[in-house]
């Protein structure tokens, strides 16, 4: 690849300047109140305002110290290893008549962009004097890159994990307990991420002098979707570079899987003022589209609080939470990140959703053709090329964020597949 | 003058300390729930607050969370409260306060809400995850409908916050006297006199301390730096743990009890 020219299609020969692992900083903020148009703010018991005023102050002033910024950026190349490689994924582009790249998060120090966020937050944590985290987390990556960096930067660490959760991520549970972490089962409501977040945060109100609550996704009551956002664009920030290095234009579609939407708004983030290409985000279908059986907040739910947070809430009429579904932990959440919310109200992004079904055909796709495991999570995106295929011209440049590595998911993969007949573990 | 201010007025003329008892409406299910009502108000509690089941309240305790799953497996919602809020009103001296999470309301919609919660004679309405910053248009539809918009103050609390929910709120300011979630406890919160001194040195409204209370000298204790005493766990227990056929007893005893009119009661 390197020794080709490589031409933009005016002609003007592609940058080629090294790629930086740089997060964006300050150019999209909410409103003082921590709104996105009509969606985000700070809903949160009183007890947790005046922590959440003081996260605010703190990440401001973070992000505007160069040295934060510096350490920030040190720590993300030589620890976590970034760049993370865009990879010109041929089999999938042969496939598809598309020209396919995938983000690489997956090679990501732990597996997973999580790490991105958990660092960043974590470094955050520590400028603001708290030695103890406190999170969620649903797949485990993010319990995972939480318990790592706090090995590395010597905080205590306690992860709250639904028991059903604990279940289908197991492996992630071992890691996280041999990173020194505190792994503790919940097993109120769906004993699922949501019923996680409303436990951390119940052991946070009680525990706020000390302790910073490390949430994982773009989620949650200002300055959380704001904050988690900024961290987590370096990867688009690292693609967009990259594309333009390697083909000399922007590509026509950038895809994502979206379950509270932090690799989504990652990769998106940087792309958002190009408003040639498409930003699209994939949720889980789940079964089919039925109450209960999926996790498609655009596709079943309605404007609502939850967990800090005013968005697209899957819900009853009463205003109670719905079940969720998703082969994927990861993206088996009710609610979804407010900034998702505001920039789709824009039309600037799109969402689908893909099925368990085409997720786990997305997933033996991708290992075959490619030689990578995808998360069950990223497969969901992958799943999205096939109907990319049909809306792009033939040759159209797509990069999809793959989130996360699918070691964690072989298990639950082998069980789905084997319920579908497809028995991976007795060969073919 | 609103039918919380009358007990609040009427504590400080028979200079007692009041008791604001909480039950979660629907537990155990909807017909007990009424009776449960009835008894808390037989019981003598001044002020009744009245929890709206929420799948996800995450301000809650364990006690609390268990009697919303309970209210809810059997069928109860917000438009099912205040249904239950306007059939027990006319036989009920204590003003009710409606205790919910914010996304009932927003799905039934601010305007409606209130509508409904006024014809159904709801006094106060506190929204738990409704912060002053956000409860600002909320707050001038509930006092536009006659509803008395209630705020917390937590240890967490600014001088100027406090003063920002004495001008904003009505009836009373409810102080959380502890971090942490809705929980019994053995003792009363070291700090929360310190607390109540903090709140009564920016604030005009009479003031409610709960979180952790559960015996009559928890309400007497209180009763040296507040206008009332809130008990919402230890209740919501005895509800959870009495018979069927003593429900409405032991419920008006526990009550009774707690105000310290009652000699002897199976506490």
């Amino acid at each position: 690849m390197t020794a080709d020219v490589v031409t933009s299609p005016g002609g003007r020969p592609a940058d080629r300047r090294p790629v930086r692992p740089r997060a964006r900083f300050g150019h999209r903020d909410p409103d003082a109140r921590g709104y996105f148009g009509p969606f985000g703010g700070r809903f949160v018991p009183e007890t947790l305002m005046a922590p959440m005023i003081e996260l605010e102050a703190a990440y401001v002033a973070a992000r505007q110290d160069q040295a934060f910024g510096d350490e920030f950026e040190r720590v993300l190349r030589e620890y976590v290893g970034r760049p993370t490689p865009l990879f010109e994924a041929r089999g999938l582009s042969a496939d598809t008549g598309l020209r396919v790249f995938l983000k690489r998060e997956d090679l990501a120090h732990t597996g997973a962009h999580k790490i991105n966020n958990a660092l960043g937050q974590a470094l955050l944590a520590v400028r603001m004097g708290k030695r103890r985290i406190v999170a969620e987390t649903g797949a485990g990556q993010h319990g995972v890159a939480t318990a790592t960096v706090c090995a590395l930067l010597g905080l205590e660490c306690v992860v709250y994990m639904g028991v059903d959760d604990m279940a289908r991520q197991s492996l992630n549970v071992f890691r996280m307990r041999l990173l020194g972490a505190k792994v503790v089962g919940v097993d109120s409501g769906s004993r699922t991420l949501k019923d996680a977040i409303n436990e951390a945060m119940r052991e946070w109100v009680a525990t706020v002098a000390d302790t910073h609550y490390l949430l994982g996704s773009a989620l949650g009551p200002h300055p959380y979707p704001l904050m988690v956002r900024e961290f987590q664009s370096v990867i688009g920030v690292e693609a967009r570079a990259q594309i333009l290095n390697e083909t000399g234009r922007l590509p026509d579609a950038v895809v994502a899987c979206v379950g509270g939407g932090s690799n989504a708004m990652g990769i998106f983030d940087a792309f958002v003022d190009d408003t040639s290409v498409q930003l699209i985000g994939v949720e889980a279908g789940g079964e089919a589209i039925i109450d209960g059986r999926h996790a498609a907040r655009f596709a079943g739910g309605q404007p609502g609080v939850l967990q800090g947070t005013r968005t697209f809430v899957l819900q009853d009429e009463a205003g109670n939470i719905q079940a969720t579904h998703s082969v994927s932990a990861g993206l088996d959440y009710a609610a979804v990140g407010p900034e998702h919310a505001w920039l789709r109200s824009l039309g600037r992004t799109g969402y689908g959703y893909a099925t368990d079904d085409e997720a786990l055909d997305a997933f033996e796709w991708v290992a075959r053709t490619e030689g990578i495991l995808p998360a069950l999570e990223s497969s969901h995106a992958i799943a999205h090329l096939h109907g990319l295929a049909l809306e792009l011209e033939a040759g159209s440049i797509v990069i999809v964020n793959l989130s996360g590595r699918g070691d964690k998911d072989v298990q639950s993969a082998a069980a789905a597949l084997k319920a579908r007949g497809r028995d991976v573990m007795e060969g073919q | 003058m609103s039918r919380i201010d009358e007990a609040f007025a009427t504590l400080r003329a028979e200079a007692r300390v009041g008791l604001v008892a909480y039950v979660t409406a629907g537990d155990p299910d909807r017909e007990r729930s009424a009776e449960v009502l009835r008894a808390v108000d037989r019981g003598g509690a001044d002020v009744i607050e009245v929890g709206v089941p929420f799948s996800d309240p995450l301000a809650d305790g364990p006690v609390i969370q268990r009697a919303s799953e309970r209210a809810l497996r059997a069928g109860m919602t917000l438009s099912g409260v205040l249904d239950l809020v306007g059939e027990v009103r006319h036989e009920l001296r204590a003003p009710i306060v409606l205790f919910t999470y914010a996304n009932p309301v927003v799905r039934m919609g601010v305007d409606a809400f209130a509508s409904r919660a006024a014809a159904a004679g709801v006094d106060g309405v506190l929204v738990l995850d409704l912060p002053l910053e956000e409860a600002r248009e909320t707050r001038d539809v509930f006092v536009e409908a006659g509803l008395d918009p209630i705020f917390l103050v937590s240890p967490t609390t600014t001088p100027e916050r406090i003063a920002l929910a004495d001008a904003l709120g009505r009836g009373f300011l409810y102080v959380i006297s502890r971090l942490g979630v809705t929980g019994a406890r053995a003792t009363v919160a070291e700090g929360a006199g310190e607390l109540a001194a903090r709140v009564r040195a920016s604030a005009r409204l009479p003031i409610a301390l709960g979180f952790g209370l559960s015996q009559p000298d928890h309400v007497k204790a209180v009763g040296a730096f507040a206008d009332a005493a809130v008990v919402g766990s230890a209740l919501v227990d005895r509800i959870a743990t009495s018979g069927r056929d003593e429900l409405a007893r032991d419920v008006e005893q526990y009550v009774r009890w707690l105000t310290g009119r009652a000699e002897g009661a199976d506490a």
